[in-house]
């Protein structure tokens, strides 16, 4: 049974100029322990799709199941990253990475134990009494991946995490997520514009494309884990990078489907 | 993986540290904006110039042959005359005590109704035009109507400054809420925060940097208006003393008594000030 499962899932907004399409009838199964990344042109949905997911957004038809369930709002069981970090600027770094456990009502030792414990685990270990205006946008964004780890969610879905940060860091992040991610086969929906990004980190890439926003394709990326640097210069890589850098920048001409 | 930890750590593992002055080019990138670094004599001599620049214009002023202008010197004696005789004091108190209590209760009300405001849109289309229309009329020109249905005791002072205290905070607050980041609301949301959650533990602490800054308008503009409240309607405070210096022709008095409500305004205000640098200290300032 796959973790999530959208079922023609489709999103309207209603605009001064008349509907608009930001989803139409999106399909799409995430396994468990998978890592899809989900790549289009600006404008393709797929933050609304990850929206949808997250529960803060509802869809305007068709379903969303995360583990057989439908989603009706947000659940501490779907982590989100959001790619502002969203830290509570008031909170020290622990703080930030009790929150969702306070929410719960873990009590105050347990709390700060599985804090600390998941802090060092991303590096964050000398800053656990920091506040977020003291850290830099990759420390800001590990903080931001504690606090989603701490509650232990089912699937991490993440919107554009790294893409406020600069080449070297980013590189550094992804390394380090699919770190985590191979310790614990989480399912990871993850939203990119980075087409290496896409390739590097995912099992599947899904390329997104817009007016409606729809699946233009489903492209699998046949290397193992865990993925080195090698790798990432590596013939295969270049191909499968083509591959998808085409199917995001050469789509046919957008136009409204007609409904069948 | 913590390689890209360490150009943001500016002197040690002390977060804490990283806004104190770190030598330039050791550190990557501040994380707060600096003002650009100006040479820095010790802020005490700066004050004690900037006191003594001042004196030195009141002596040039009187020298200049203004018509019975006090200098420092008559000022600082009638002064000394009005704490001996314990009516500086007394004076100070009343005042203090019609603007500790108008504002007070003004913030008291402002905060929850500005919290309402923000939070529930209906409340804030029933009750913003009356604010609206009420911040257009000076706190003062209540006083005539205040006096003439409250009285003329405590009552009418205390409920202008009240108002003008409440004007001020509530505005603000409910700014404060509405501009709370959608993200941060998201954020606790997807961690299983519910309304009441969201509320308490994102919608309060986001918002306080806004009521904070209302407050202190609020104060000063309390604080005005009870000088002008006493000037015209009072049997004690500052405002009352000045204007009973005024028909006694007793300028040295007035001095004292415009010297003594500079002095307590700014001192509350630096009071509030630190207060604010003390709880929103957490902020990223651009």
């Amino acid at each position: 049974m796959p973790t999530i499962s959208f079922t023609e899932v489709s999103r309207d907004f209603a605009l001064k100029t008349g509907e608009f399409h930001a989803l139409d009838r999106v399909s799409l199964d995430i396994h468990d322990g998978e890592f899809i990344t989900v790549v289009g042109p600006s404008g393709c949905g797929k933050s609304t799709l990850m929206n949808i997911a997250a529960g803060l957004l509802d869809a305007t038809g068709g379903t969303v199941t995360v583990d057989g369930e439908p989603v009706h709002g947000p659940s501490p069981e779907r982590g989100v990253i959001f790619q502002q970090y969203a830290l509570f600027p008031w909170m020290t770094v622990r703080k930030n990475v009790e929150f969702g456990l306070r929410i719960a009502g873990v009590g105050r030792r347990e709390r700060a134990k599985t804090a600390l414990r998941i802090i060092d685990l991303v590096g964050l270990g000398d800053f656990a009494d920091a506040l977020p205006k003291t850290l830099s946008g990759g420390m800001k964004q590990r903080c931001a991946i504690a606090r989603a780890y701490a509650v232990d969610p089912k699937v991490l879905l993440m919107d554009e995490p790294f893409g406020a940060l600069d080449a070297l860091t980013r590189v550094q992040m992804q390394d380090s997520l699919l770190e985590t991610w191979n310790r614990d086969r989480r399912t990871v929906m993850f939203i990119t514009h980075d087409v290496d990004e896409a390739v590097y980190l995912a099992n599947r890439v899904v390329v997104m494309a817009a007016r409606p926003g729809r699946i233009h394709r489903v492209i699998p990326v046949d290397l193992p884990y865990p993925r080195t640097e090698k790798m990432r210069l590596s013939a295969e890589f270049a191909d499968l990078r083509r591959e998808v850098w085409n199917a995001v920048y050469h789509q046919p001409a957008s136009s409204e489907r007609t409904t069948p | 993986m913590s390689e890209d930890t360490k150009p943001a750590r500016p002197g040690g593992a002390s977060p804490d540290t990283a806004e104190a002055p770190s030598a330039p080019g050791t550190t990557a990138k501040a994380p707060t904006g600096r003002r650009i670094p100006l040479p820095k004599p010790s802020s005490v001599l700066l004050s004690l110039c900037s006191a003594a620049l001042g004196l030195l214009v009141w002596i040039g002023l009187t020298k200049s042959g203004i018509e019975d202008l006090p200098g420092p010197w008559a000022v600082a004696k009638r002064g000394a005359e009005l704490v001996e005789d314990g009516t500086l004091f007394d004076d100070m108190g009343a005042s203090l005590r019609r603007v500790l209590t108008g504002y007070l209760l003004g913030v008291a009300l402002a905060i929850p109704v500005g919290f309402a405001m923000g939070w529930y849109p209906i409340v804030r289309r029933l009750i913003d035009p009356w604010i609206q229309f009420f911040r257009m009329v000076p706190p003062l020109a209540i006083i005539p109507l205040a006096i003439l249905t409250m009285g003329i005791d405590e009552k009418p002072k205390v409920f202008v400054i009240f108002l003008a205290a409440f004007l001020s905070s509530v505005v603000s607050t409910y700014q404060g809420v509405v501009s709370v980041d959608s993200t941060l609301v998201n954020a606790a949301r997807v961690l299983g925060a519910k309304d009441r959650q969201v509320f308490i533990g994102v919608v309060v602490p986001a918002s306080t940097p806004f009521i904070l800054v209302g407050m202190r308008i609020g104060l000063g503009a309390s604080w005005a208006t009870v000088v002008a409240a006493e000037l015209i309607a009072a049997q004690s405070g500052l405002g009352f003393r000045m204007q009973q210096a005024q028909l006694y022709y007793d300028l040295p008095t007035i001095f004292v008594q415009l010297i003594a409500i500079g002095a307590i305004g700014l001192v509350m205000d630096r009071l509030l000030l630190l207060a604010e640098r003390r709880l929103t200290g957490w902020q990223e300032r651009r």
